[in-house]
Order: C-alpha cells, then sequence, then structure tokens
C-alpha cells in the first residue's frame, strides 16, 4: 500500500502541518566526511551550497516569522562560509539555533575555534554518533572517525556541553548501520551513556535513534545489493500510526541550498517540493500560507513512521 | 555431476531466500504450523524477559543447533535492538560453552565403564 493510502486509512485525511516552529536550513551538501548512509550524499566534492544572498534571504525570513529555532543541515553546514553569520544573527535576535555536526569537522583547517563558537554562541548540538564501538562506527563513517568523535566529544564536555550545564546541550545520533531497524531509543540511550561514560569519561544529554531512509547513498548500496524491495517492505510493515502525530514534517520548514522549500530534508534530496498550494521558494515565502499545508508524502516517508518512529 | 563442498552444503542445501518461505511449511498441516507460530510468537513477547534478553538467548541457541536460518534472522534481530558482535559473540560463548560442558561431563559415563569394565 502506498503510503498516502496508509496515512488516509490511519488518519481518515492526509498529512497536514501545524505551525511551523522551527525553520531547517540545508546549507550544502558539502562535507569532509562520504558516509555510507548519508541521505544527501554528501562529500568533500559536492558543489551544491548555499550562496550568501540565499543565505541573508533566510534569515530574514527566520527573524521576520515567529519561528523559535533555527536548525541548520548539511553536508557539514560549518562549511557554508554563511554558516557563522547565520548563527551569531539568530542568537542576537534571542532564538535557538540547533547544528547538526559530524564531530570530525572539528579537525578541518579554520575549524580550529569552531568548539568555543559553539559554546559562546550557546548553539544546541545535535551529532552523528551511529554507535558506541569503533568497529561499527569506522565501517559507516570511514576509518578514524570514531577516534575523532571521541577526542570531540571529550573538547566539547570540558566546554560544558552535554554536562547539564544550561544552554549547552549535546545529543548524539544513532543510526543503523545497515538494512535493519533502529532498536528502542530509551534503551539503547541508557547503554551508550554508560559504555561512553565508563570507557572514555564522555557525557551527552540525549541520544535520537533514527532509521536509515530509502534516499541517497543508503538507497543506492539498497540496490547494489538487491535489497531495496525488501527494506521497503520491512519500513512498511512496520508502520505504526501512532507516530503520524509527531513526525517532523508538521512542524518545520525545511529551505534546500538553492531557497527552494520542501516539508523535510528527505524530500529535498528527492525533489518533492511544498504542495502546489504554497510558495516553493524563499523569495516568496509566507509563514501562515503554511500553516495546514498538505504535507507532500512518497513511499520513503515509511522511514519516519516504522516502529517508534524516527522524528 | 560433481559439487564443490560449498556448491553442495550451502547453495543446494541451505538458501537464505528459503527463510522468507517458513510459512510454506504449514501448507500440509496449517492448523499444526498454526499452534506452532502462536507458540513461538508467543514466547518471543517480552514478559520477565525484555525482547532484547529473549533474542539474545535466541542467538546463542541458533548457534549451537547450527541453523544458519536462525543464525541470519537472530543476529539481524540483535542489531535491532541495538547490540553488536561483542554482545553476539558473548551469548554465543556462554551457548557453546554450555554445549561443551555438555560434552565433558559425560567423561563421567566413560569412567563409569571404565569401573564396571575393569578389575
Amino acid at each position: 500500500m502506498k503510503f498516502s493510502e496508509k496515512v488516509m486509512s490511519a488518519k481518515r485525511e492526509p498529512l497536514k502541518a501545524l505551525e511551523s516552529k522551527i525553520l531547517q536550513v540545508n546549507l550544502g551538501y558539502k562535507c569532509n566526511m562520504s558516509c555510507k548512509h548519508c541521505h544527501v550524499s554528501g562529500g568533500p566534492n559536492q558543489t551544491q551550497i548555499m550562496d550568501r544572498k540565499t543565505a541573508e534571504s533566510v534569515l530574514q525570513i527566520f527573524v521576520n516569522n515567529p519561528f523559535e529555532t533555527l536548525d541548520l543541515t548539511g553536508g557539514a553546514p560549518e562549511l557554508n562560509p554563511s554558516f557563522r553569520m547565520l548563527v551569531a544573527e539568530a542568537r542576537k535576535a534571542g532564538r535557538n539555533v540547533i547544528a547538526r555536526t559530524n564531530l570530525t569537522i572539528f579537525f578541518e583547517k579554520t575549524m580550529e575555534d569552531l568548539a568555543e563558537f559553539y559554546r559562546d554562541q550557546r548553539v544546541e548540538l545535535v551529532a552523528s554518533l551511529p554507535y558506541y564501538l569503533e568497529d561499527s562506527v569506522d565501517r559507516v563513517r570511514g576509518s578514524g572517525t570514531y577516534k575523532k568523535s571521541r577526542a570531540t566529544l571529550k573538547k566539547l564536555n570540558n566546554l560544558g556541553y552535554g554536562m547539564g550545564s544550561p544552554g549547552l546541550p549535546l545529543s548524539l545520533v544513532y543510526n543503523p548501520q545497515g538494512m535493519f531497524l533502529a532498536p528502542p531509543q530509551r534503551t539503547l540511550e541508557i547503554e551508550y551513556k554508560r559504555e561512553l561514560q565508563e570507557r572514555f569519561g564522555i557525557s551527552f544529554t540525549h541520544l535520537y535513534t533514527f532509521a536509515n531512509m530509502p534516499v541517497g547513498r543508503f538507497k543506492d548500496f539498497l540496490s547494489r545489493t538487491n535489497n531495496l524491495d525488501k527494506y521497503m517492505e520491512k519500513l512498511a510493515s512496520a508502520f505504526n500510526p501512532a507516530t503520524l502525530d509527531g513526525v517532523m514534517c508538521r512542524y518545520i520548514v525545511n529551505v534546500g541550498w538553492d531557497g527552494r522549500l520542501f516539508d523535510c530534508d528527505f524530500n529535498q534530496v528527492l525533489g518533492l517540493t511544498t504542495s502546489s498550494d504554497v510558495p516553493h521558494h524563499i523569495d516568496q515565502f509566507d509563514y501562515r500560507a503554511f500553516i495546514g499545508r498538505r504535507i507532500t508524502v512518497d513511499d520513503h516517508c515509511y522511514g519516519c513512521t516504522a516502529g517508534q518512529g524516527s522524528s | 555431476m560433481f559439487y564443490s563442498e560449498e556448491e553442495c552444503c550451502m547453495t543446494e542445501y541451505y538458501k537464505a531466500e528459503d527463510l522468507d518461505k517458513f510459512g510454506d511449511v504449514g501448507k500440509h498441516n496449517p492448523e499444526l504450523f498454526k499452534k506452532f507460530i502462536d507458540w513461538y510468537t508467543a514466547s518471543l513477547e517480552p514478559g520477565k524477559l525484555t525482547k532484547r534478553e529473549k533474542v539474545l538467548i535466541g542467538v546463542g541457541v541458533a548457534h549451537v543447533i547450527q541453523c544458519p536460518y536462525c543464525i541470519d534472522a537472530y543476529t539481524k534481530s540483535c542489531l535491532e535492538e541495538g547490540m553488536s558482535l561483542e554482545h553476539i559473540t558473548e551469548a554465543v560463548h556462554v551457548a557453546s560453552a554450555i554445549r561443551g560442558g555438555a560434552s565433558l561431563i559425560h567423561t563421567l559415563q566413560a569412567h563409569n565403564s571404565v569401573d564396571r569394565n575393569s578389575l
């Protein structure tokens, strides 16, 4: 059954957005890493990157509308030359900023002061760490990733991140290292906390467990190994209608690196823009028009509604 | 026709895709198969033991009975419960050690036999 039909049978109406509190902005697909599960197929050679003019438009839309949080993602969002401007201006406007960071970017040239910048700006960090063991992390994200991630987490802890200090939350993101579903978030969070504390004295705030979306590089892997249909069946059979109220697309507006508007980052990669009755580009953005809009869905959306959900 | 060992034992007899056809086992006696499935499903539901504990038992048993289908299925279940090869390996050692102990304890049978058959 198609996802749209599944939603109709569960809710008796299409999936619709509520008032958006979060403006999620993808600053581009350029990244210092090339993780096997990356839904944007990010990497050092990617050229899609948000230009200054678009970044300034994003900022205007953000501060001129009742968004509470600016959620910056990529690629590695820090590689965009407008990244620090966006963070600083959003914070100056008194809003929250979330940065989705890969933990290894801190070792790149010109990023030596990144951790202190984050601390000074009180940026909420959401960091990718697909597992607490070295083999598992390096297999998905590349050799040496785990050691760098560990060193960054220690540094962030030393600056107060993830230690209970107000304004310095540090959350980690688990994702399966293959074509299986994520375990229960709460159980794994307890284990992550125990293992990282006992092994390295590392603390963090929350763990989020996400399913791998059948999009981008992970979809390439599924197709290459003839497992795409099987994985889609697995996601569909794990459909949980209780997750529909909490899926992130209902609470965010997503801006692509080129200024186009989407319901989520996955739709962005697939080129599935917002529904036809609302603007498709930030140049025509209208906050009120986005409330109650019909969410653009396709079968990849099963990834956000499988089991406990992934938003 | 000659087969290599791998062709003979893995390709001919054990096919990964057969795991998805487990339901076919019920074709010739659906009532009994349904009883089995109901029992199997109920056994794996979380109770006093968590799902995680149950799939760890499953992966240990799967290795001891050397069932490739079960090993595949329960390894995936372990991964979906957030476990790694570290957890799986520990469980397999527990199961294998019990299996090893079960063999060793039978040495006493040999001792007894020696006693019975000796002057």
